[in-house]
């Protein structure tokens, strides 16, 4: 399916948001931890843009989408509020969850946003019950649940694909593999070559993708979207990536660094860049002003944040019920 | 009038939810054409149809996380797991999901699910198929947790537990299969987080829930007029009507607590605590709990009754509080 030069700089916008986002929650976490606070745990999606913005980008506004614990990229793709989210990740009161969440609990069903989880391989047995709910209720709608590598050894991945596979319920499976569950490289996790390859034995289609390329990720999950809408049920994508930064704030780097300068050469951002001026004929300053209006968005999240209150404590109760 | 057993109790509730509300489904193993391991959903595919009433892969965790997932986006499952023992197998959804995710999401999210699942001993099925757990559920915020003692509530309460807009464990007990009591026609509900006064007395408060509850009234009956026994059966769990409990040990000044699950850290530890807070100058004698073994449960029945209060046990707890 071609994608026309505006929906791809709204892409590039998505992904330039994230990066902005994820590098100025590294600088506000940092400075506290300075500061002899700790603002709890950060994982980054640097280097890693591609895939969330590939698989949202074309997704439905009434489409679910179940994340991880690395999972601000995918929230802001499905576009969720800017100022929220800095005010969750910094425990306010306008957060995305009151500030109840944090990093690791961002929710907003309102636009089919239904979490972070801070279990890994939590969010895969949860996004059978929407996948199920499209059935039950006759409905298009599709879920997305986004995982790593790491996750997929986890039991819950079996019973999640292999349960989606036979009830052919619509799922689409996006493994972003980034070669490393924490400190512990993808060899130790997996036997095979590609997470894919266990879409055969579940009997669905499995693909691989250039996770650093944001137009091969979209056309894969076109496939499988429209696969599952169409009722044939999930397909399982693996996205090969590299995140930028080690595993969260508080492990040290402990990749090899030769591997790192390989991937940060591949950086999804600069690479989607180049090929937007060098096949796309858009102009630099076409990509600096989008660049201005995410920074000019993203100051403006900070000053909310800043301006808005910590939670009161008489409230620490109010949301166990419904 | 009429006679009812458990499952026909508790199908009958789902059936008459699956009727009233179109958000209401149920699944699990063997649930759909079979009817389920218990039969607690024979005939319910056929009237409701495959999307409603499905058989699922052995995956419990799957099952759990379709009905958290479900409950999300506006459905009301209700999900039955063969043996309470197996939520081993789906505790994240449930627990670090379900139970969880309106706290989480600073209430932008509602879990409106109910688990049913058979829990105790006395069948003879040993330490996989013979739990209670009720304890490690009560121990997550979030969960309500709901353990019937009659027929009569076996089908009110499971009405109640599919209408609240929370994720519920419904535990119904084995050893009730075969209990058949009258009851009337119709529809009825009984609420959650209200106790009932199985046996009214004077001498002593025994607080009993599920099984125990008979056996606590079996007990009670067998010391009677010697000793005047009230039976509080709480029905529920979380929520827990301790204004109820604490309504009779001011009157009786005795409190006796018994249940099957193992008595360390267990339900009668948190019940005394709560009392001894709120009513301490009303106490005559030191609160006891009388509960299951602080094992696992073994297969031969000698050795299985031994780690569960019997109405011998409980008449003997009776008679030393009373003489204290």
């Amino acid at each position: 399916m071609a994608v026309d030069v505006e929906e791809m700089l709204r892409l590039y916008g998505l992904m330039v948001r994230i990066r902005n986002f994820e590098l100025k929650m590294v600088e506000i976490f940092t400075a506290r931890m300075k500061a002899g606070d700790f603002p709890g745990a950060l994982h980054t999606y640097c280097g890693e843009e591609a895939i969330a913005v590939g698989v949202c980008g074309v997704l439905r506004p009434d489409d679910y989408v179940f994340s991880t614990h690395r999972g601000h990229g995918h929230a802001l793709a499905k576009g969720a509020d800017l100022n929220k989210m800095v005010a969750e990740l910094n425990g306010r009161a306008s957060g995305l969850s009151r500030g109840f969440g944090g990093s690791m609990h961002l929710y907003d069903p309102s636009i089919g946003f239904m979490g972070t989880t801070g279990v890994v391989g939590g969010n895969l047995p949860l996004c059978l019950g929407t996948a199920y709910a499209s059935v039950a209720l006759g409905g298009t709608f599709v879920t997305v649940a986004f995982f790593g590598e790491g996750a997929a050894s986890q039991g819950s991945f079996h019973e999640s694909v292999n349960m989606a596979a036979v009830m052919r319920w619509p799922v689409v499976y996006v493994c972003e593999n980034n070669l490393y569950a924490a400190t512990t490289h993808v060899a130790v996790n997996c036997p095979l070559e590609n997470i894919a390859d266990r879409a055969k034995g579940y009997g669905i289609p499995g693909a691989v993708v250039d996770g650093n390329d944001v137009l091969a990720v979209r056309e894969a999950a076109v496939e499988a979207i429209e696969r599952a809408r169409s009722g044939c049920g999930p397909t399982l994508i693996e996205c090969k990536t590299y995140r930028h930064h080690p595993h969260c704030m508080v492990i040290p780097e402990h990749r090899p660094p030769k591997e790192c300068r390989e991937w940060h050469a591949k950086d999804p951002i600069e690479s989607f860049a180049a090929s937007l001026m060098r096949i796309h004929a858009t102009t630099r300053d076409t990509l600096d002003a989008i660049e201005a209006r995410e920074v000019g968005l993203l100051e403006a999240a900070v000053k909310f944040m800043r301006e808005s209150p910590l939670p009161d404590p008489a409230t620490v109760g109010d949301y166990l019920w419904a | 009038m009429r006679r009812l057993k458990t499952i026909q109790a508790l199908r009958e509730a789902i059936d008459e939810e699956m009727a009233r509300d179109s958000a209401v489904c149920l699944f699990g193993e063997d649930i759909g054409a079979y009817g389920g391991v218990w039969g607690l959903s024979v005939g319910l595919q056929k009237k409701y149809g495959e999307r409603r009433v499905f058989d699922t892969p052995l995956s419990e965790s799957a099952i759990i996380g379709t009905a958290v997932g479900a409950a999300m986006v506006g459905m009301r499952p209700v999900a039955e797991l063969e043996y309470i023992d197996f939520i081993t197998e789906c505790m994240d959804p449930l627990m670090n999901e379900g139970a969880k995710l309106r706290f989480m999401s600073g209430g932008q999210v509602k879990v409106p699910m109910t688990v049913v699942a058979p829990c105790g001993a006395g069948t003879s099925e040993a330490a996989h198929h013979s739990k209670s757990l009720e304890a490690w559920m009560l121990h997550e915020p979030g969960m309500k947790v709901v353990m019937p003692s009659t027929i009569h509530d076996m089908k009110g309460l499971l009405k109640s537990a599919i209408r609240d807009d929370n994720p519920v464990a419904f535990l119904w007990h084995k050893a009730m299969f075969d209990l058949n009591e009258e009851v009337p026609e119709g529809e009825w509900t009984t609420p959650l987080g209200v106790a009932a006064k199985r046996r009214p007395g004077t001498d002593v408060t025994v607080v009993a829930y599920s099984l125990m509850a008979s056996r606590a009234v079996e007990a009670a009956d067998r010391v009677a007029p010697r000793i005047g026994v009230e039976v509080i059966d709480p029905r529920t769990l979380n929520p827990f009507d301790l204004p109820a409990v604490l309504d009779s040990v001011r009157k009786t000044g005795r409190l006796l607590v018994v249940h099957e699950s193992p008595r360390r850290c267990g339900v009668g530890a948190d019940i005394v605590r709560q009392v001894v807070e709120c009513e301490f100058r009303s106490l005559k004698t030191a609160p006891r709990v009388l509960a299951g073994a602080d094992l696992p449960i073994p297969f031969s029945k000698p050795l299985e009754n031994a780690c569960v209060p019997q109405v011998d046990d409980i008449v003997r707890a009776i008679e030393v509080i009373a003489a204290k």
